[in-house]
């Protein structure tokens, strides 16, 4: 039997509030599977098992707030749920529920689909217009999350017109005070040191441009994902810049976790887990920025994706600002900020000025764990690899 | 489709994509990156959506066409009238 437990949620967030439960006793659970929902000061989140099994019992009813580690769930694995019998994941329970939720179950058939659909995932649906018939859910046993239910809003594909929408369920008081948290840490503790860079993103813009003409909406690139790739590749080579700082220690990261900065309107601010970074190709690079940004903007963020970052960027060229010293969020040690792309004249082969696109690139680094020296290195790699952006 | 109605949608996209705006208020001539504060993601999800949604093709390069209300509702009855001839 293993506990399933309340997960980090990111610096100076020790607390959540269960929501919601994607599974009932007797439910399979594969790794990944969103079983249930917290809110926090930084919105709802999704929080995901690691553990492949059978939910054995709910250990925490919902609206319960509960600190960080504390045991939710208890999944009886594979190995321990009834030897001899295939244990596939996703298969409908067939025995009996051995203890009752403590709550109404979580999920219920849906009249139109068949399916089971989580309650967030129905009032969505409902105040949105959407027939759950039209869409596919993901959850454990193919159950509709809310998460389907958004998906399928922004393919925007013949949905009905909403006749009333409400604003995304984000808190931003609340959001204002974990990020007052964060970055007052950040300021105490960790000395920071900035520096700056010129880079000549022509050859992007180039590349970009003779892409997208080729591709719909859907597919279209931004620069934004190239300046990830770049960043998550670099962060590769220079490990002093990807991991974290904790007991007065550094501990570099195995994987590249590039925490995407995304503004919410209003006042809020964010920076999810965009996974493996460095390994994805630019097209589902591009594609998982989609989702996470529009994910973001509407409260619903990953438990892993609130963790994981190893690094973040953050761009804040769009709204004309030239260059961004960031605050690094701890417990990382690095920031990377991109500016507004600006036409400049510029010295280009053999000496001649010609106008190119160039973006200041910046970067706050922990001098705890590394110099200047490297912070130019790892900026001038930064700026190199954009120069072949169909590498990236 | 009438000027109206291609109104009438790209609104109830826009809402889509900032459904905490108030469109009833929107400057039809004000750009809507900075009267929606929407950024390039957002602004590739409407031109996704209304792609879709009146199955009409809007290149990169016709971006600057569609930063406005009325220059969208422009753009795209010239799109769909031309569609019909």
């Amino acid at each position: 039997m293993v506990d399933f437990r309340m997960p980090s949620l990111g610096a100076d967030m020790e607390a959540g509030t269960l929501v919601e439960w994607l599974v009932k006793p007797g439910d399979w659970v594969k790794r990944g599977d969103v079983v249930a929902v917290v809110e926090t000061q930084k919105g709802a989140i999704e929080i995901e098992t690691y553990q492949a099994g059978q939910i054995e019992k709910i250990l925490v009813d919902l609206h319960t707030k509960v600190p960080v580690g504390t045991a939710l769930a208890q999944i009886r694995t594979e190995a321990e749920a009834k030897p001899g019998v295939a244990a596939a994941p996703a298969a409908p329970a067939v025995a009996p529920a051995p203890v009752a939720p403590p709550s109404p179950p979580p999920v219920a058939p849906s009249t139109a689909a068949g399916a089971h659909v989580s309650p967030a995932a129905r009032r969505l649906a409902e105040q949105r217009g959407v027939d759950l018939a039209t869409v596919t859910g993901s959850g454990p046993g193919g159950a509709i999350t809310y998460a389907d239910v958004e998906r399928r809003l922004a393919a925007a594909v013949a949905a009905p017109p909403p006749e009333k929408k409400r604003a995304p369920s984000l808190d931003l008081d609340a959001m204002r005070t974990a990020i007052a948290a964060a970055m007052a840490r950040s300021k105490r503790e960790i000395p920071h040191y900035y520096l700056e860079h010129q880079v000549d993103v022509t050859a992007c813009e180039q590349w970009l441009t003779q892409k997208n003409a080729t591709l719909p909406p859907d597919s279209r690139v931004l620069i934004g994902a190239l300046a990830i790739k770049a960043v998550a590749l670099a962060a590769r080579r220079f490990p002093a810049f990807n991991g974290f700082y904790r007991d007065n220690k550094f501990e570099p990261s195995q994987a590249v976790h590039v925490g995407v900065a995304i503004a919410i309107r209003g006042g809020g601010l964010t920076a999810p887990a965009l996974h493996d970074a460095d390994q994805l190709p630019i097209d589902e690079l591009m594609s998982g920025m989609r989702d996470l940004v529009q994910r973001t903007r509407a409260g619903r963020i990953r438990s892993s994706e609130m963790a994981d970052p190893t690094i973040t960027v953050s761009s804040l060229g769009e709204r004309g600002v030239e260059a961004l010293y960031g605050i690094i969020y701890p417990p990382q040690v690095a920031i990377v900020g991109f500016g507004k792309v600006v036409l400049r004249p510029w010295i280009v082969d053999g000496g001649a000025v010609g106008p190119r696109s160039v973006v200041s690139l910046t970067l706050s680094g922990d001098h705890r764990v590394s110099d200047g020296h490297a912070g130019a290195l790892f900026l001038a790699e930064i700026g190199k690899l954009m120069q072949e952006p169909g590498k990236l | 489709m009438s000027d109206i109605d291609i109104r009438k949608v790209l609104q109830e996209e826009l809402n889509n994509i900032a459904p905490e705006i108030d469109l009833a208020g929107l400057d039809p001539a004000a750009d809507l990156r900075e009267a929606m504060d929407i950024d390039s993601m957002d602004f590739l999800n409407f031109i996704t959506a209304v792609h879709h949604r009146l199955n009409i093709d809007i290149p990169e390069i016709d971006y600057p066409k569609l930063i406005t209300l009325d220059g969208a509702i422009t753009y795209i009855a010239a799109k769909l009238g031309s569609r019909k001839t």
